[in-house]
């Protein structure tokens, strides 16, 4: 047992030549490409380039494979890959209302401009396990396109902020300097824009629970789904020698703007407020989740006294990022066998003398 | 910016010179300058993400990588030993991205990187000791906010420290704090010095080698300047003392090391032994033995650590 602890360099390589072994599992099979998991395992790839905050859909295909699945692996490799990459500089903030909207829906409006874009989605299937999938054989049909031209899709918040109703977006002073978190130590309390970076890196598993405990009162922010959209938009940036913004890639995101209880003081009238989850590509439980989450978080800026977990800035931005906690969580895998023997040798003292106490106890006992 | 490297540079050439940035190292230099400049306190720094996961030593690594250069020989030890596996795959590590002289004899190290242990031998000037850190901050145990934190520290009002360990008496008769024992440092910060065993806490004091600490997941950077002193907490009517052990070390037999206790089989048989494998080793190279010495349920294990 002791040398398998001790083990050294050959059974560190012998792990690695086990694991590449596990991952390529029966060779009779073919090998899955990198290609096959970005087309057909997008929601994962939605996920790992978002918690891995990096958009390129091969690379975070290329994690999954090599993490074999495990997406919170995946979000690792991604992560220190990124770390090396250099940065060129900040883009301007998308224009989500310019969308081109593959899916939108409101649950505040039966009807608004633009429609309610049912999309691709799971949220009407039956949840029956499809048997024709095992037929890897199979035609696919095309999917139903109406041919006809996106009308213009005006935000449900931006709809809302025209009657004064909803709070108006809080807009960062054109070309101030971001947060950036992954460049400097996040410092409390924390900027709105350092905390929605925060949760958009953030475990989408922990923000799902404390956005669930939100709507199960430790929260109490009574939301309303304003809108969700997914679909592309351009991302722009202006290169120092030109001056002015060029389009320099599309990306997918989701977006959703979540409408809570009014807020309002002395001088401001009661309005909704809000709370705003963004995520690439496919991710509407993300969004959401997040959305709920920023909300909460901004208790402290709408006056609100914050008791729960979920509107505690340190707690939540502290332990969202999965990175982090996997690596502090699984290092107890590590050696701590000095610590161990320190507290083994304290325990041992303890009993000792909690065993002398009780022998001296008895004796003047007996002795009465 | 060039396409091709100026010149021959050691290490992987996919990526810079001991894997960080200049600018990154840079960073983490000024944090280390400001952290020595104030011994003890903790010097918040943009932690990079490394690939190596965080709780396995993403801090000391950051500051090995920022400190170390081609002509540093480089030791790396968990638990005391070298040939741990979390050891030896940070030594991998750098050994790739920058192939520094790598050694286990400890005086022969320049930078020696370190988890949970202090070596047993006296480092000197010449020597950089980099401590990995899991939590920083030495209050966290009783406040787990870090904006309250740094007031305290900030006040210096470390009562609630005190009244801890006050607690640990009452119930227990000892402070029971075995690891990671707060220490004062130049009569001012209260540090952690990480989980090393309270027996390492002397060693700190008026210590000739510069410590420094990295704590990647917190993004922390402290030191402990040469010659500095470190005081570990304690009460007039409790003073510090540090761990003692009856046995001795079954392969060389000293009697001032800490020792690990090794299993030997199913019914309670068990052994110490050195927790510092190259200390142990010296000394059975100079002719100590200890009870165990040459028995068939340690040859295993003294060929593995030689």
């Amino acid at each position: 047992m002791y040398v398998a602890v001790k083990g050294g360099e050959a059974a560190i390589s012998n792990a690695h030549g086990l694991m590449a072994d596990e991952r390529r599992g029966d060779r009779a099979l073919p090998e899955i490409g990198v290609d096959q998991i970005a087309e057909q395992l997008g929601h994962a790839v939605d996920r790992v380039m978002t918690e891995g905050s990096l958009y390129d859909r091969e690379l975070a295909a290329l994690a999954i494979k090599q993490a074999q699945g495990d997406t919170v692996e995946a979000v690792f490799l991604l992560r220190a890959y990124r770390t090396t990459l250099p940065r060129l500089g900040a883009s301007e903030p998308i224009d989500t209302a310019a969308m081109n909207v593959e899916r939108r829906i409101s649950a505040t409006y039966k009807d608004l401009p633009g429609g309610q874009v049912l999309g691709p989605t799971y949220d009407y299937t039956h949840r029956l396990l499809d048997f024709d999938l095992l037929d890897t054989e199979r035609e696919v049909p095309e999917p139903y396109e109406s041919g006809e031209e996106q009308q213009p899709m005006a935000r449900v918040a931006d709809i809302l902020g025209h009657e004064g109703l909803l709070e108006e977006a809080q807009h960062g002073e054109a070309g101030a300097p971001v947060a950036d978190i992954t460049r400097e130590p996040m410092r409390f309390p924390a900027g709105r824009d350092a905390r929605l970076q925060a949760l958009a890196r953030g475990d989408e598993g922990f923000l799902l629970a404390l956005g669930y405990s939100t709507q199960r009162g430790y929260g109490g922010t009574h939301p309303f789904a304003g809108e969700v959209r997914m679909g592309t938009v351009a991302v722009e940036m202006v290169p120092e020698e030109l001056g002015f913004a060029i389009e320099i890639g599309e990306i997918a995101v989701t977006e959703c703007d979540m409408v809570n209880q009014f807020g309002g003081d002395a001088e401001r009238p009661p309005q909704f407020t809000r709370g705003y989850g963004l995520s690439f590509g496919r991710a509407e439980r993300k969004a959401m989740a997040m959305a709920l989450v920023d909300r909460a978080l901004r208790s402290q800026e709408l006056g609100e006294e914050a008791v729960f977990p979920a509107q505690d800035q340190e707690f939540v931005l502290y332990h969202a990022d999965n990175v982090e906690a996997s690596g502090f969580v699984q290092h107890l895998k590590l050696p701590h066998y000095v610590d161990f023997q320190s507290e083994l040798e304290l325990v041992r003292r303890l009993r000792r003398e909690h065993a002398q106490a009780r022998e001296e106890a008895m004796h003047k006992e007996a002795a009465e | 910016m060039s396409a091709a490297p100026a010149r021959e540079r050691p290490g992987d050439p996919a990526y810079n010179f001991a894997y960080l940035d200049e600018q990154t190292k840079r960073m983490i230099r000024r944090g280390l300058l400001k952290a020595v400049a104030i011994p003890g306190y903790q010097v918040p720094f943009a932690s990079r993400e490394m690939p190596l996961p965080y709780g396995w030593g993403t801090g000391g690594i950051q500051v090995t990588a920022s400190i170390i250069g081609p002509e540093d020989r480089l030791k790396v030890i968990d638990q005391g030993a070298d040939d741990t596996t979390n050891a030896v795959s940070i030594r991998r590590f750098f050994h790739r991205v920058t192939e520094v002289e790598t050694t286990e004899e400890t005086a022969d190290a320049t930078v020696i990187q370190t988890r949970h242990r202090i070596p047993e031998r006296d480092l000197t000037e010449n020597q950089i000791l980099v401590y990995q850190v899991p939590i920083p901050e030495p209050l966290r145990q009783l406040e787990p906010r870090e904006a309250e934190c740094r007031k305290i520290h900030a006040w210096q009002e470390y009562g609630v420290m005190h009244v801890g360990l006050y607690e640990d008496i009452a119930r227990w008769g000892h402070i029971a704090r075995t690891y990671d024992y707060p220490v004062m440092v130049g009569g001012r910060y209260l540090m952690a010095p990480s989980p090393i065993p309270k027996f390492d806490n002397p060693k700190m004091t008026k210590m000739a080698a510069l410590q420094l600490f990295g704590a990647g997941r917190e993004k922390r950077l402290y030191a402990i300047p040469p010659h500095t002193d470190v005081k570990s907490l304690d009460f007039e009517d409790h003073p510090f003392e540090v761990q003692k052990w009856d046995e001795t070390c079954g392969l060389c037999g000293a009697e001032d090391s800490f020792l690990d206790e090794v299993i030997l089989d199913d019914a309670g048989g068990h052994m110490y032994v050195c927790s510092d494998s190259d200390f142990c080793r010296h000394r059975r190279d100079a002719g100590h033995r200890g009870a165990m010495a040459g028995h068939e349920a340690v040859r295993v294990l003294t060929e593995q650590v030689s």
